[in-house]
């Protein structure tokens, strides 16, 4: 698929992502103590994403994101179940969070943290699965001519 | 024992691999499971014989008092013994009668998963435990009945010995519930032993009603006599083990269970021994008509079963000493009998006894194991049966209501029974040699040892009843005759039971004389005899469907907005009438508000109502979008900053989603007609203003603690944050929020899959795609 | 700001559901968005609705010092507003995919198709 928008959405959507998955990551770190959290977090990267997506395309998309969107949802939803077993090490009952310190730049370490990454990556996953999918399946119903054989395929 | 019984379901299971390993001898490999329960049973022996009651506890759901625990005594030990003795043999039989069959895998894992409920259940201490087991028992010979899945008849009659089984489990559920209520216990050990406290309960009468109804049905009592007959559809071992030792029994077994804890009174003495007696007579009778020889034989079960109901009900000391050895008597020729009735079956090709004659030349051995079965049937010397019969009638004249009409219609079906056992045994060995189907002969040795086993017991129990002394003995102390000396003997003297017997032995001789002049007589009263109860259950199944289908036709219309208002009315309906006659309408609330916040109120309010109203989908979502940005504002100015951002975000992914799929929807297109509309506008502002009231009615009330405040003085200390929403969804609810993340993405890997998989291969998404996939579609429907 | 809170929030779920009753399948998607938008603002307003006390607890304290506003409903909101969408996105597909294999984006229309 060539360009679909126009040439200030292409450069602003650019110049506009790393900016945005900069302030998501912001959000999502601070969040325990401030407004923000996986949540906000990963509806910010998702919206981040998809003015990507408008401006470049799917296939832009995938391979500025390398995995599918969907494995993000797996790491997610993994991210969280793990964050429960630290508990289980300590003795404690299921879930009960754990904190580490880390030494040198005064970092807190937590379950709830890890478990914030997995919202984080479940929401970011998910719009982007059914945002992609829907886009692609436009493509490929009412766009002939960018039609790719081998994606073809590997829905089948 | 209860490691053994669970792992004989899981056994069950495997029992497929069994039978890939060993082909067709699978089931003598899995009759070695209820073989080592057998020895393990005698094993116990020496405990049980010294009167004690062995405990093996088990916890199961200690919230609920629900426990696994196993009490073996003198009637679950010789319950067992039959259930685990008879299952071997039956297994052994099955290898024969049921060599090559396509569907043995399957057979082999529901008798055994049958076996192991039904020991499950005799050894069970809880009743939610029992009930557990009582179920399975009934679903599982629902499978076994119904095996030749392919016959009409055997799925039919595998429905209804389900629906009237469990029909009455839901009884005995309501009377178990009663007696634990009662007794302030759910273990059956100290129930028994609160018999005085239960019989003076003003629950006493609707628990037994419900226990009565449970074990009637399980039992095939009159009026749920009809079920066990139609059963016979099942193949032959099956009704071999269901109907000798075990399913049919369980009612039996509850009902001596529980016969310390509820027995006794006049209801209780009265209701079982008339629906015994009345049982008895109805099955001798019943039997007479047919010449089919599994049915004789299932009608015989009938009267046998009803004679135990009876002496129960009779309840004296020596009415359980009958009890017992008419319960061992019974299992044991019936199993035999139902045995070499598939012997026929399976070697001369017809069940009809009629058709049959002159085998004993053929078949010797066969022969005589039937014949000393059927004397054991017949209740003649020197076999089990003639003991059993005899303490029978000794007890009857003991009885204290009723007294006559019991004994006419115990001596009935006494005479009755011998002639169903001339027919079963003289018509087809003795007589004139007649051909059948398939040219007859001995079965293998494997075959005949089932039926040779339990016809030899039965004969070595008659000539030296003395043996079981101490298993009866054990038996009646667990049933309420703790006190009894048992001294069985086959010779009694000259006396009135002897003189009932040598009676009924002319009488029944004189109706296996007349039976083919009295069955001709009999076909013409069936047009009476078809009116009989099973016609109710039939009219009540047919009324079922007609009801069920009427009801679906009427509620399940496939409209959803009916679905809709029906159960928006249903809300209206319940939800207001508990709102307006408990609380009644009191808003008590005093108004403080903003000028700024009334605005975004009213634009709340405009969008949500513009968007209703608009004729183009553009405009709508551009209504929504400023709901949404309006609901976003009132999360700003009513301190919820992480919900702002949230409901600012979402709303802009919506619009994201709503104009890549709405734009590829239809126009709105005006389908209703003006009435319509002014129907679900009503049906909307009813169900809007309710929710209205009750949300003033709420937040006018008493504020209960929240369970939030725990939250906010916990967050830092305890969760290490200062944004306490946060906290809740990752530290004090993350358990909650992982389920979220689960649907989320649920709900996105299904869009996935609707979108991107929607082609089976081959259909595919092509250029053209959606042309293509819509005329697929067609071709299949 | 609570009783016309009610008020609003009675009007969003009679829209909601005068929505929802209609034949056409956009409409719909329209109500449904109404009834989750309406529900979420139920939970959270029925809770008490505070003016500028947001919970957080302020730097260096345990505790926050007055009254906040409960973080509970807003916890609950939060995720739902979240899967609401999630839901929305399956049901707009769904309606969607509908449309393109029957055709027809009247509701009485779909009710025999599976025959």
């Amino acid at each position: 698929m060539g360009r679909s928008g126009t040439l200030i959405l292409n450069v602003a959507a650019r110049l506009l992502l790393p900016l945005q998955l900069l302030f998501s990551m912001f959000l999502l770190l601070r969040g325990h103590d401030e407004p923000g959290g996986g949540f906000i977090a990963g509806l910010v990267a998702s919206g981040a994403f998809a003015l990507y997506l408008f401006a470049q395309g799917p296939r832009a998309l995938s391979e500025m994101l390398k995995v599918s969107p969907r494995d993000l949802i797996g790491m997610g939803l993994l991210l969280g179940v793990l964050s429960t077993l630290p508990a289980w090490w300590a003795g404690d009952p299921f879930f009960t969070a754990q904190w580490w310190t880390i030494p040198i730049i005064d970092f807190k370490a937590s379950t709830p943290l890890i478990f914030d990454i997995g919202v984080y990556l479940v929401v970011v996953g998910s719009v982007l699965t059914a945002i992609t999918a829907l886009v692609e399946t436009d493509q490929d119903e009412y766009d002939p001519t960018d039609y790719d054989q081998a994606d073809h395929d590997q829905t089948h | 024992m209860q490691t053994a019984v669970l792992g004989g379901f899981v056994a069950a299971a495997m029992a497929p691999l069994l039978h890939r390993w060993f082909g067709s001898r699978a089931p003598l490999v899995m009759s070695l499971l209820p073989a080592s329960l057998a020895v393990w049973l005698i094993g116990q022996w020496p405990v049980i014989a010294s009167g004690d009651v062995l405990l093996l506890e088990q916890a199961w759901v200690p919230g609920l008092d629900i426990t696994l625990t196993f009490m073996i005594d003198g009637l679950a030990w010789l319950f067992a013994m039959l259930i685990t003795v008879i299952g071997a043999l039956v297994l052994v039989y099955t290898g024969e009668y049921l060599r090559g069959h396509r569907d043995l895998p399957r057979f082999l894992v529901v008798i055994t998963a049958f076996m192991m409920s039904m020991l499950g259940l005799v050894l069970a201490d809880n009743l939610v435990t029992l009930f557990v087991f009582w179920e399975l028992t009934s679903i599982t010979s629902y499978l076994l009945i119904g095996f030749n899945h392919t016959d009409l008849a055997a799925r039919k009659a595998a429905l209804q010995g389900l629906l009237v089984t469990v029909g009455g489990g839901l009884a005995l559920l309501a009377g178990f519930v009663l007696l634990a209520l009662a007794g302030d216990s759910w273990s059956l050990h100290e129930l028994v032993q609160r018999g005085d406290l239960l019989r003076g309960h003003d629950l006493y009468t609707p628990l037994l009603i419900c226990v009565l109804l449970g074990a009637f049905t399980k039992s095939a009592q009159f009026p749920f006599h009809f079920w066990l007959p139609n059963a016979m559809a099942a193949p032959t071992p099956v009704s071999a083990y269901l109907h000798s030792a075990t399913m049919v029994k369980a009612g039996v077994y509850l009902l001596a269970r529980l016969h310390p804890a509820l027995g006794g009174t006049e209801s209780w003495v009265i209701t079982l021994s008339l629906v015994g007696a009345v049982t008895m007579a109805t099955g001798a009778f019943l039997a007479m008509q047919h010449t089919n020889v599994k049915k004789l034989l299932a009608y015989s079960t009938v009267m046998g079963l009803g004679t135990l109901t009876m002496l129960l009900g009779i309840g004296t000391e020596k009415a359980l000493v009958a009890f017992a050895v008419f319960l061992l008597a019974h299992s044991l020729y019936k199993g035999a009998l139902f045995m070499v009735a598939g012997i026929l079956d399976h070697e001369t090709g017809t069940k009809d006894v009629t058709a049959m004659g002159g085998l004993r030349h053929l078949m010797p051995a066969t022969a005589i194991v039937a014949g000393v079965a059927g004397l054991s049937l017949a209740g003649l010397p020197p076999l089990l049966g003639f003991v059993g019969k005899e303490l029978m009638l000794t007890s009857v004249l003991e009885s204290s209501s009723w007294r006559l009409l019991i004994l006419l219609l115990a001596f009935t079906a006494a005479f009755l029974t011998l002639a169903v056992a001339a027919i079963i045994v003289l018509r087809p060995f003795f007589g004139k040699r007649q051909d059948t189907p398939r040219p007859p002969h001995d079965p293998s040795r494997v075959m005949l040892a089932g039926p040779g086993l339990l016809a030899a017991l039965s004969l070595l129990f008659g000539l030296v009843p003395g043996l079981l002394d101490p298993v009866v003995g054990a038996v009646v102390a667990g049933i309420g005759a703790p006190e009894a000396k048992v001294h069985l003997a086959l010779w009694h003297g000259l006396n009135l039971p002897l003189a009932l017997s040598l009676a009924s032995l002319a009488l029944g001789l004189t109706t296996y004389r007349f039976w083919d002049r009295l069955r001709a007589g009999l076909t013409r009263l069936a047009p009476l005899t078809r009116r009989g109860p099973e016609a109710g259950y039939d009219a009540l199944m047919a009324g079922l469907v007609i009801l069920a289908d009427g009801q679906t036709r009427f509620l399940q219309n496939g409209y959803i907005r009916n679905y809709l208002v029906m159960t928006l009315l249903v809300l209206l309906g319940l939800v207001g009438h508990a709102f307006f006659f408990r609380h009644g309408l009191a808003p008590d609330v005093t108004l403080s508000i903003y000028f700024h916040e009334a605005v975004t109120a009213g634009l709340m309010i405009a969008g949500a109502v513009a968007a209703c109203v608009m004729r183009s989908r553009l405009a709508a979502v551009a209504a929504l979008g400023v709901m949404g940005f309006s609901i976003a504002l009132t999360f700003v100015l009513f301190s919820a900053p992480d919900l702002a951002i949230t409901q600012l975000l979402v709303e802009t992914l919506t619009v994201i989603l709503l104009v890549l799929v709405l734009f590829r929807l239809p126009h709105f297109a005006t389908l209703s007609t003006p009435t319509e509309r002014l129907r679900d506008l009503l049906v909307a502002s009813l169900t809007g203003g309710l929710i209205t009231l009750l949300m003033l009615a709420v937040l006018s009330g008493e504020r209960l603690p929240r369970i939030s405040d725990y939250m906010v003085a916990n967050s830092q200390p305890l969760g290490h944050g200062h944004n306490i929403v946060n906290v809740i969804l990752v530290d004090f609810r993350a358990l909650d929020t992982l389920g979220e993340m689960f649907v989320l993405a649920l709900a996105a890997i299904g869009v996935f899959a609707m979108l991107r998989f929607h082609a089976a291969p081959g259909e595919g998404v092509d250029r053209d795609g959606r042309r293509n996939l819509a005329s697929t579609e067609d071709d299949h429907g | 700001m609570e009783p016309l809170m009610a008020i609003t929030i009675g009007i969003l779920f009679a829209a909601a559901i005068y929505m929802m009753l209609r034949r056409s399948i956009v409409k719909l998607v329209i109500g449904l968005i109404l009834l989750s938008n309406a529900a979420n603002l139920l939970i959270f307003a029925t809770a008490g609705m505070v003016r500028g006390a947001p919970p957080l607890v302020p730097k260096g304290m345990t505790a926050p010092e007055a009254a906040v506003a409960d973080p509970l409903p807003q916890a609950l909101v939060l995720t739902a507003i979240v899967i609401a969408f999630g839901v929305l996105s399956f049901a707009v597909v769904l309606v969607r995919r509908a449309w393109e294999i029957v055709g027809a984006d009247d509701l009485d229309q779909m009710k025999d198709t599976d025959t």
